[in-house]
């Protein structure tokens, strides 16, 4: 069974066949685009179908050596997790392509490039998650920061190239200290039966409790950058203000959540000890992050940094989810990052056509834009009251069920996380006030409403966020066996509820 | 007295003795032959006794691990791939060498005199450049493969010597490219200097000039410990300064800066393997048993190499001075390699050495490609752009940075990896570390010259990139396809190494 391998090898024969056409043709160049990401995420529904929810081992894997002088295997498989969020960015892709229909005009280079880049991230966007060599992990994590890198420098706006080399210079140095971990552990696995970089093999090395906390320390800050962790995150403002939107929501939507991905698969798996002995600082931090975004979010005047740090905030609930050792924190983190993923989307997209409508991102100068462009400015509601988690909707369900998992074992943290909630509501109420409501700002009066290609583009990240409000189970389902398999893997079973009936 | 003949074992030294009868043919027909014709039967000939040579390379690639030439000279299999390596690292340059535009006319006389103007108006090219070449490739493809002290200096000398005077041959700024040349032959004095002065103490401690002689005492450790620590300091500061490790780093950025730039990339990438294979033949064997007295000083040379060569280049504006001062850095991640003193350090160093010379040699190719009307562009900032220009070009200079940064997917990568665990198997944790450090330093320069290519908008002032000459391109294309064919393949050569490199003492 080689399905985890075609559905890499697809998007990179689109990009292959998408260099190979003539320059002019931009319409064609976007249509192959379209039809690959299309059919990848066919492909990656039709893998969904096959995948046996209740085994909690690796599925799909797949095995070849491939530097065999170092113990170096082409090595893939996924678990519940890593089919949610590969099901997450392949659904992703195709709405990206047609949402962002013309963003790729104002490049440095050719419609061509742009969408070369996409289709090559695509592929490691799955590779990444799908990785389980640690080796190869690492060489898709690093790799994967290059076409990102020439999608901001290359397709955004204002202080582009600056943006870029932030964030790859925040992301290569988190890297550089992964590196140094990883060969700490390759040449233990040596002295320890063998060289290897098979994630399973690793978890069982014996180390010291120093050695496992650097090691540990050494993957967790290259995630906690990624995945923008206060205070880490100082680089996302500015990409994520830079980038087109499409790119914006590959990179907050996709690539961060490498980072809360590699908490899970990394640290909690290889370093368990090291994890609890750290667990009070991360949540500290995630805390931290939650208030601290919730708070910036409110003071920006730019609607691109805005999401930006509502993102943060996400991300300080997914860690503390992560690091709250329950198996309901780990099903709601799991579960938040798919619905992050759409709900940032939702935002991104529709904020991205209220900007280039406008010709500006910055929140004073929309007004009113119910009147004028009533399904944009309905959307954006929507995804507003997504992204603050209103009952109905999908990140509803993920942020409580973080909060109830991390409320039986810290309960101090899950109470002042709650005051992210109401911030949330602020956060995202008064920009709807400002931009959707009041009088119509002059200058807005004859801004056109969604185009048909828009409409489609966003149904169904809309459909997905209110279905799964309503009907979260079958995602649940597939997170929920593989969360009660790695809290029990690290020695934990969850608290019992000290009153109240449990049937 | 009875004298007995000795034997050389003809066919071991062949590629040596192939590569100079190549170079006195080539001196005779810098003599002889009309000036329209030399410069295509220089081409020819060098390019064919290199070939020549390589093929005598495979062919001994399994008598290995024997002496020749009464014990002055191993061949082992390390030695076999260094020497592959060389010549094909070689090969490449020449073709860079060849595009004469860089070169002086006549070399002999003064700049800006009228004898340089007469040679230039009636087209009097001297080519003497490639028997230089050749007798250079000789030194190099010895160095190495010594195995007693008089072969080594023999060979530093023979490898050095063309060296001085091929950096001086820069048709424009010939003053520099004379500074440069005169710096690199002082500098490059001292250091012989002061490596014969080490040779003397080895041989007093061990009264022998052999490496197995000497291995021998150390190993027996019967000796005056004192002779032996001077005499190991003073061979290294010889080593250390043809590698440009930091303090002994002075010449190369200038020299660098003033040579013709496809010079740069030869001595930059050959020079290299041939010091870093005779460096490592000498502490793996020699002085292997000794390391609790060397290893702490080469490490903290190697720590100081890497992070002054990284921070230093960051203040860089011209190419080739970055260029130069990432070699240095480069060096001192291939001194982690010694340092590491195993198996996995010998395989690791020799990839590495493979990957980085491939690497340098095509990304100096692209900077001869940038050009005004008074020849190559180095300054940076008027590289602004150039990925609007010329897309590929910069591309492919893009490929190169990013493998010397070691980018996944990039033959650097692999290298630097491979390097690092090496050094940390065998505990020199605070050495990957700094290595660590200063590749996240390393990587801030080599981006900011990728932003600069792509992400900012050209200058016009009349700087242009030279559509490539057959040659070039072929050594550009090649480059670039080995830089990234051993970053996602290195297996096969990963697992040739393995087999083949082992050291006999």
């Amino acid at each position: 069974m080689i399905w985890l391998t075609f559905l890499m090898a697809l998007p990179l024969a689109g990009s292959v066949v998408v260099a190979a056409l003539p320059k002019t043709n931009e319409k064609l160049v976007k249509q192959v685009a379209l039809f690959t990401t299309l059919l990848v995420m066919g492909a990656t529904i039709a893998m969904a179908v096959g995948f046996q929810r209740d085994n909690v081992e690796l599925q799909f894997v797949e095995k070849y050596s491939w530097i065999p002088s170092f113990g170096i295997n082409y090595a893939l498989g996924i678990d519940g997790l890593a089919l949610v969020l590969i099901l997450m960015s392949t659904i992703l892709a195709p709405v990206v392509v047609l949402a962002g229909w013309n963003e790729s005009h104002g490049g440095r280079w050719s419609v061509k490039v742009f969408y070369t880049l996409i289709l090559v991230l695509e592929t490691m966007m799955i590779g990444v998650f799908a990785a389980t060599d640690v080796f190869l992990f690492y060489v898709i994590f690093e790799a994967m920061l290059i076409p990102v890198y020439f999608l901001i420098g290359g397709y955004g706006t204002g202080e582009r190239s600056a943006a870029a080399v932030k964030f790859l210079i925040y992301s290569l140095f988190g890297g550089l200290l992964m590196l140094a971990s990883i060969i700490a552990l390759y040449v233990m696995s040596g002295a320890q039966g063998g060289h290897t970089f098979d994630l399973a093999s690793l978890s069982h090395l014996q180390m010291s409790s120093t050695t496992q906390n650097l090691l540990f320390l050494g993957f967790f800050i290259a995630f906690a950058i990624k995945a923008p962790l206060w205070p880490l995150h100082t680089w996302l403002p500015d990409a994520a203000e830079s980038a087109t939107p499409g790119t914006s929501v590959l990179l907050l939507g996709v690539l961060d959540k490498v980072g809360t991905f590699g908490m899970i698969r990394y640290c909690l798996t290889l370093f368990p000890d090291a994890s609890k002995t750290f667990t009070p600082m991360i949540l500290v931090l995630a805390v931290i992050s939650i208030i601290y975004g919730a708070i910036l979010a409110i003071g920006q005047r730019d609607l691109k940094r805005l999401i930006a740090f509502t993102s943060i905030s996400h991300f300080g609930f997914i860690t503390m989810g992560i690091f709250a050792m329950t198996s309901q924190g780990y099903s709601g983190a799991a579960l938040y990052m798919f619905n992050h993923g759409f709900s940032t989307a939702a935002l991104f997209l529709v904020g991205g056509w209220m900007i280039s409508r406008r010709g500006s991102s910055t929140i004073a100068d929309f007004g009113g834009l119910q009147r004028v462009t009533p399904v944009m400015a309905w959307m954006f509601f929507l995804a507003g009251m997504s992204s603050l988690a209103l009952p109905g909707l999908s990140s509803f369900v993920s942020e409580f069920l973080v909060l109830v998992g991390t409320f039986t074992r810290y309960p101090v943290h899950a109470i002042i996380a709650t005051f992210g909630i109401v911030l949330a509501a602020l956060y995202i109420l008064i920009p709807v006030q400002k931009a959707l409501h009041g009088p119509t700002t002059p200058g807005n009066e004859n801004l056109p409403d969604l185009n048909l290609r828009e409409k489609i583009a966003i149904a169904p990240v809309i459909a997905i966020i209110v279905v799964l409000g309503f009907y979260p189970s079958p995602l649940l389902k597939v997170i929920n066996p593989a969360a009660t398999h790695v809290i029990a893997g690290l020695g934990f079973s969850d608290p019992v509820p000290t009153s109240g009936n449990n049937e | 007295m009875t004298f007995t003949a000795p034997v050389l074992n003809y066919s071991l030294l062949s590629p040596i003795l192939i590569l100079l009868v190549g170079a006195l043919i080539g001196v005779l027909v810098e003599a002889f032959v009309s000036k329209a014709l030399r410069p295509v039967t220089q081409l020819s000939i060098t390019i064919g006794t290199l070939v020549l040579s390589l093929a005598q390379v495979w062919k001994i690639r399994n008598e290995h691990s024997t002496t020749a030439a009464m014990g002055s000279v191993v061949i082992d299999g390390p030695a076999i791939l260094l020497q592959a390596s060389i010549l094909i690292i070689s090969i490449i340059s020449v073709f860079l060498i060849a595009d004469t535009d860089h070169f002086t006319a006549l070399a002999a006389s003064l700049p800006g005199s009228d004898e340089e103007r007469h040679a230039v108006q009636t087209g009097n090219q001297v080519t003497e450049v490639y028997p230089l070449t050749l007798f250079a490739i000789a030194g190099m493809m010895l160095f190495p493969i010594s195995s007693d002290l008089i072969t080594l200096f023999v060979a530093l000398e023979m490898l050095s010597l063309p060296l001085y005077l091929m950096a001086g041959l820069s048709r424009r700024r010939r003053l520099a490219s004379q500074e440069a040349a005169l710096k690199y032959f002082l500098l490059g004095a001292f250091s012989s200097a002061f490596f014969l002065f080490g040779m003397a103490y080895l041989y007093g401690y061990s009264g022998s000039v052999n490496f197995a002689g000497i291995r021998e005492s150390v190993v027996g450790g019967s000796g005056n410990d004192v002779l032996l620590l001077i005499g190991i300091a003073f061979v290294s500061i010889g080593l250390l300064f043809k590698v440009g490790a930091v303090p002994f780093h002075t010449w190369s950025p200038d020299v660098y800066q003033g040579a013709p730039t496809p010079v740069t990339g030869f001595m930059a990438a050959a020079t290299k393997v041939a010091a870093f294979g005779a460096m490592l033949r000498i502490y793996y064997t020699v002085f292997a048993n000794a390391q609790w007295s060397w290893t702490p000083l080469l490490s903290a040379v190697a720590i100081v190499t890497m992070l002054f060569g990284s921070l230093v280049a960051i203040a860089q504006r011209d190419v080739k001075r970055m260029l130069a001062y990432s070699s240095i850095a480069h060096a001192g991640f291939l001194l982690a390699g010694v340092i590491a003193l195993n198996k996995a350090g010998l395989d690791a160093s020799i990839f590495y050495l493979f990957a980085y010379g491939i690497a340098t040699v095509g990304a100096f190719a692209i900077v001869t490609l940038v050009r005004d009307s008074n020849g190559e562009v180095t300054d940076l900032n008027r590289w602004k752009g150039l990925g609007k220009r010329s897309p590929w070009v910069a591309t492919a200079f893009a490929g190169f940075l990013l493998a010397f940064a070691g980018i996944p997917l990039t033959s650097g990568f692999i290298g630097k990896f491979s390097i690092f665990s090496a050094a940390y198997e065998s505990g020199a944790k605070g050495v990957v570390i700094a290595g660590v450090l200063s590749s996240a330093i390393a990587a801030f320069f080599y981006i900011r010259v990728i932003v600069l290519m792509f992400f900012t908008d050209p200058i016009q002032d009349g700087t242009t990139v030279d559509i490539p000459s057959g040659l070039t391109r072929i050594t550009i294309i090649f480059s670039i396809a080995v830089t990234i064919v051993l970053g996602v393949f290195p297996a096969p050569l990963l697992t040739l190494i393995t087999n083949f490199a082992t050291f006999i003492r």
